[in-house]
């Protein structure tokens, strides 16, 4: 356990240079972007002699580690600076949106999992058999299927003529916030985008459970564990499973940044007023400081969901804890 | 000799095991190959039964089959365990006796323990399937107990250890206390000692003995080790290509060995007053090259006259108890005519 | 003549730990050891496993940093890479564990075998190739095998092939790092009837490490028993087998399997008895950390480590 909490600090330790690091390649990346935080405040038309004052004002003309600590110390109190298209705080922009892909994201991993956990026990349990085939052929067909052509493809089947799912937003209008109908139809909306991008998410962990199984039904401790006298489905419960699931729990950090990948494209397709979703359209306005703020914000997501992965992996795995 | 009378003169009156014609198979291509071929034998209450023979002769093999511990493999003949054929067992009556009545001690103790369970609960979990209606005090009073037995110190802080925490010697020790947590009748000990160094070795074997003598069961001990043979073994079968070739009290096996096999095993260990040590010519063939007509071992001892090896050659039984798969064993001679170095000839 | 001294030899890895990964404390893999290989004759180190008989070994063919302590070969100070030149390297080869890793899969047999040459010699693709098949055939291997790949082989013949390429460059001393530990008893035979044929006709001196002493006892003149990090007990064969000293030797000894059954109830009777002066004399033998102490001389080949105070 003390080696354990070791690992952890240790773990910890690590993400700040990663945190810093993502801080200067995107203040550079600011910096380079034509215009600055002026753009978006003032009129394009004043005198260049007013927006010069204005730029000493706001410390604009200071050198550049001058900015790089103001402008840290901004995103640390939530000033992320100033949308152009939408004329306000990117903070406020982005609020909403986070929010939003946060419970994308969260039903997407919960159908990601309720979906691979099955199906890899399955496969791995009965390989070789005809139940196997098909999962597997399942997964080879996920692979080989783009996330935006599957969706588009849920949409308009399961959205427009089927009619079962809403096809845009993140919540029917006219909905008072709080009310049971607003989660309830929040939830619905959900639905359709978590499912499609799971479906085609899913398959790596898929295939990844059956082979860890797989590799763990030739283990010598299952053949102690049948020695023992356990059953077959106290072997796999017990011995096989657990053994196996445990890593891909590991996994659980990183499949952050599928998520964020297969939401830019999703969100996209089902309209839905999410982080992905602002990226594109904000590239696409070159609305820089928005465009800073999310990858920031995916940045931090993935260097946490990493951290998140190591410090599960630590707790499950008594073998890394030594290290 | 007749072949009841033979199988006879192998057992004793109520074996706790009796095989017989036991074939073990195993698929290589489209194609069934015997590992094990067409073996019987017994084993005693209160008796150790060392099996010995080169890599690959079928002794793993065999004691799966006895475990019924093979996913894929045919299984032929008669495994009778106190009087009753366990071949014939379902699954969930196999499961009651594995563990219980009969248990194994497998050769790896690291790979035979599961890297992500306390060691605690791997000795509990056999105690739970067997007797689950002990409590969970009183269980872990019990592992603790066991672990006490198999001379681990500090069990209470052991108990909690993962496998990878241990010495090898410790994790063996593991792997007993979870083959005898339940006081088997029957132990089977797949080279128990193979991966540890010779003071574990000792203490382990010393061990096994202790718990045989407490619990009366009987031991196979299967080794590729003649001298832990000749000091645990009260008899000894050598096995070669998945048949038995010799099979005798211990002392007769060393003291005058037979088979070609069995001399050829012997003579390749050092001893005292050796310079040179024998070699056994080529290797154990590959499961589907084995020669399946006549003897086996004929390819490796090629200076022997092919006139002297027998057609097909079956066990005898030469001296009460000391059977021997051939009758032509008396013409065998080694190529270079020299004193063959050992203990036999009495000593 | 001696052609190996190892004088003080110290192999120390260090331990990281804590949140910096700072070293707080070293391994003491070898941990002052001092020893003298006279041309010609086979020396057995032995010692349970992780007594530092394997980074012994390394340190002395240069695979392992030396802490402290000093390594002549044939009269040159080796401790120090830079001073090992290629004439002193080619004289001293090692041989392998493991015959199924220590051999590179991809390679085929003609390359492995040759690889030393091709470091030391040049020859011709020609003069190479007889060189080789010469080589094989010394170690019973036929010259046809040349063109196969290791998996092709059996253990045995494996290790054979460690051992051609090991004697190529006809080396003066051969370190052999448990040549026959994962070998059947036959093939074992097979191997080390080899390294005495092979000892003879080339003049070989070998560091031969093992944990059995069956093994031990037939292979070599010289014995050293090692326990963490340090000799316990040097000697000649009889010193060791008939007259051991130490009291870890001595349950050493008695833990090798009696091969007459007839006896085994005395040797049981005499391991116990073994055993029992092991754990009353432990603390007069080995210092607080465990270790032993310094070696003693009792007789012109004999050393014991005595405690300092007689
Ligand atoms: N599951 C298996 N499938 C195919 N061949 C096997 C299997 N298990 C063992 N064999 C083969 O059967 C023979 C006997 O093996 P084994 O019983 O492990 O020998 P031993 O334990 O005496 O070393 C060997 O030729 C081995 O390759
Ligand atoms: N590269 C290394 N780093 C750290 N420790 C090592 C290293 N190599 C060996 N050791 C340690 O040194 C000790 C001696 O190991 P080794 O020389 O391999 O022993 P032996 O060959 O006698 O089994 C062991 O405790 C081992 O864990
Ligand atoms: S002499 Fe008999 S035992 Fe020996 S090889 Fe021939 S048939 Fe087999
Ligand atoms: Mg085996
Ligand atoms: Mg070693």
């Amino acid at each position: 356990m003390k080696f354990m909490w070791k690992f952890i600090v240790r773990r910890i330790i690590i993400t700040f240079p990663q945190l810093i690091l993502l801080s200067v390649l995107l203040f550079l990346m600011a910096q380079a972007m034509p215009g600055d935080a002026l753009t978006g405040l003032i009129d394009p038309n004043v005198p260049e002699e007013v927006k010069e004052q204005r730029r000493e004002e706001l410390g604009l003309n200071d050198p550049w580690h001058v900015r790089y600590v103001d402008w840290v110390s901004g995103i640390v109190k939530g000033d992320l600076g100033q949308s152009f298209r939408f004329k306000m705080p990117v903070t406020e922009v982005v609020t909403d949106r986070v929010i939003n892909s946060f419970w994308l994201s969260l039903v997407t991993l919960v159908f990601t999992y309720l979906i691979a956990v099955p199906l890899g026990m399955l496969s791995g349990r009965y390989n070789n058999t005809l139940l196997d085939s098909a999962i597997t052929t399942y997964t080879y067909i996920g692979f080989a299927t783009p996330i935006f052509i599957f969706a588009l493809v849920m949409v308009w089947v399961f959205g427009y003529n089927l009619g079962w799912f809403p096809t845009s937003g993140s919540v029917a209008p006219g909905l008072e916030p709080g009310t049971m109908e607003y989660y309830l139809s929040k939830f619905y909306h959900l639905l359709l985008p978590a499912l499609s991008m799971a479906l085609i998410q899913t398959v790596s962990t898929v295939q990844y459970l059956r082979s860890e199984i797989i590799d763990t039904k030739q283990k010598d401790f299952i053949i102690t564990a049948r020695a023992k006298g356990a059953s077959e489905s106290r072997v796999y419960n017990r011995h096989i499973f657990r053994n196996s699931i445990l890593p891909i729990a590991a996994f659980f950090g990183y499949e952050i940044t599928t998520l964020i990948t297969g939401s830019i494209f999703v969100e996209r397709i089902f309209a839905y007023p999410g982080m992905g979703q602002l990226f594109i359209e904000s590239v696409l306005l070159r609305d820089f400081s928005v465009v800073n703020a999310v990858v920031l914000l995916f940045g931090i997501a993935m260097i946490l969901g990493a951290l998140l992965s190591d410090i599960i992996l630590s707790i499950v795995d008594p073998r890394i804890r030594i290290k | 000799m007749q072949t009841s009378n033979r199988v006879r003169g192998i057992s004793v009156e109520n074996p706790l095991l009796q095989i017989n014609h036991l074939s073990t198979s195993f698929r290589i291509g489209d194609q069934y190959y015997r590992a094990v071929d067409d073996v019987s034998l017994s084993v005693n209450k209160n008796e150790v039964l060392g099996i010995v023979g080169e890599s690959g002769s079928g002794k793993s093999a065999l004691a799966y089959s006895i475990m019924r511990l093979h996913n894929r493999a045919k299984i032929e003949g008669e495994i009778l365990f106190r009087g009753k054929d366990i071949m014939t067992l379902k699954n969930s009556e196999m499961n009651k006796l594995r563990g219980n009545d009969m248990a194994m001690i497998f050769q790896d103790p690291l790979t035979a323990l599961n890297p992500l369970m306390p060691v605690g609960n791997q000795i509990g979990e056999t105690l739970l399937l067997h007797q689950p209606n002990i409590s969970k005090h009183e269980r872990k009073e019990r592992v603790l107990e066991l672990l006490h037995l198999v001379g681990i110190p500090r069990p209470n802080y052991v108990y909690e250890q993962f496998p990878h925490e241990l010495s090898g010697g410790m994790r063996q020790r593991i792997v007993i206390a979870i083959a005898i947590a339940n006081k088997p009748e029957l132990l089977i000990a797949d080279e128990p000692t193979t991966a540890l160094d010779v003071t574990i070795q000792a203490q382990i074997l010393d061990l096994i003995r202790e718990l045989k003598e407490d619990m009366h069961s009987g031991v196979i001990l299967i080794t590729h080790d003649l001298g832990v043979v000749a000091e645990m073994a009260d008899r000894v079968a050598v096995m070669y290509a998945g048949e038995i070739v010799e099979i005798a009290d211990v002392v007769s096996l060393f003291e005058n060995p037979l088979h070609p096999y069995t001399r050829s095993l012997l003579n390749s260990v050092p001893a005292e007053g050796q310079d040179r040590l024998h070699v056994i010519q080529g290797i154990v063939p590959a499961l589907q090259y084995l020669p399946r007509e006549g003897c086996r071992f004929r390819e490796r001892i090629p200076w022997i006259d092919p006139s002297a090896h027998e057609e097909h050659p079956e066990l005898h039984e030469v001296e009460p108890g000391h059977f021997v798969r051939c009758t032509c064993f008396k013409q065998f001679y080694f190529p270079d005519k020299r004193e063959e170095a050992g203990i036999y000839g009495n000593s | 003549m001696a052609i190996l001294e190892v004088t003080n030899l110290k192999v120390y890895f260090p331990i990281k730990a804590g949140i910096f990964n700072r070293t707080v404390d070293y391994v003491r893999a070898v941990d002052g050891v001092s020893f003298v290989l006279e041309e010609g004759k086979t020396y057995g180190l032995v010692g349970e496993s992780g007594s530092g008989k394997t980074t012994t070994g390394r340190a002395i063919i240069g695979l392992e940093k030396v802490t402290e302590g000093k390594i002549v070969f044939q009269g040159k100070d080796i401790t120090k890479k830079r001073a090992r030149t290629r004439e002193l390297n080619r004289n001293m080869q090692m041989i392998f564990q493991d015959p199924y890793s220590s051999l590179n899969p991809k390679k085929r047999v003609l390359d492995i075998v040759a690889e030393p040459l091709r470091n030391y010699e040049h020859l011709s693709k020609k003069q190479e190739k007889m060189r080789v098949q010469e080589l094989l055939e010394l170690v019973g291997l036929s010259p046809e095998s040349i063109l196969k790949y290791p998996h092709e082989f059996s253990g045995g013949q494996r290790q054979r092939i460690g051992i051609a390429r090991a004697i190529a460059l006809k080396p003066k001393l051969i370190i052999a790092d448990e040549p026959v530990s994962a070998l059947d008893v036959s093939v074992q035979a097979q191997v080390l009837n080899f390294m005495k044929d092979i000892q003879k006709e080339l003049g070989l001196t070998y560091l031969f490490i093992s944990h059995d002493l069956g093994i031990v006892k037939h292979m070599c003149d010289e014995i050293a028993i090692m326990y963490k990090g340090r000799h316990v007990e040097q000697g000649t064969k009889e010193d060791i087998f008939e007259r051991p000293q130490h009291i870890y030797t001595k349950r050493l000894v008695a833990a090798i399997p009696e091969i007459n059954p007839r006896h085994r109830e005395k040797q049981f009777q005499f391991r116990k008895e073994v055993e029992k002066e092991y754990d009353a004399a432990y603390d007069d033998y080995f210092n607080k950390d465990g270790l032993a102490y310094q070696l003693q001389k009792i007789s012109d080949t004999h050393l014991v480590a005595l405690p300092e105070k007689g």
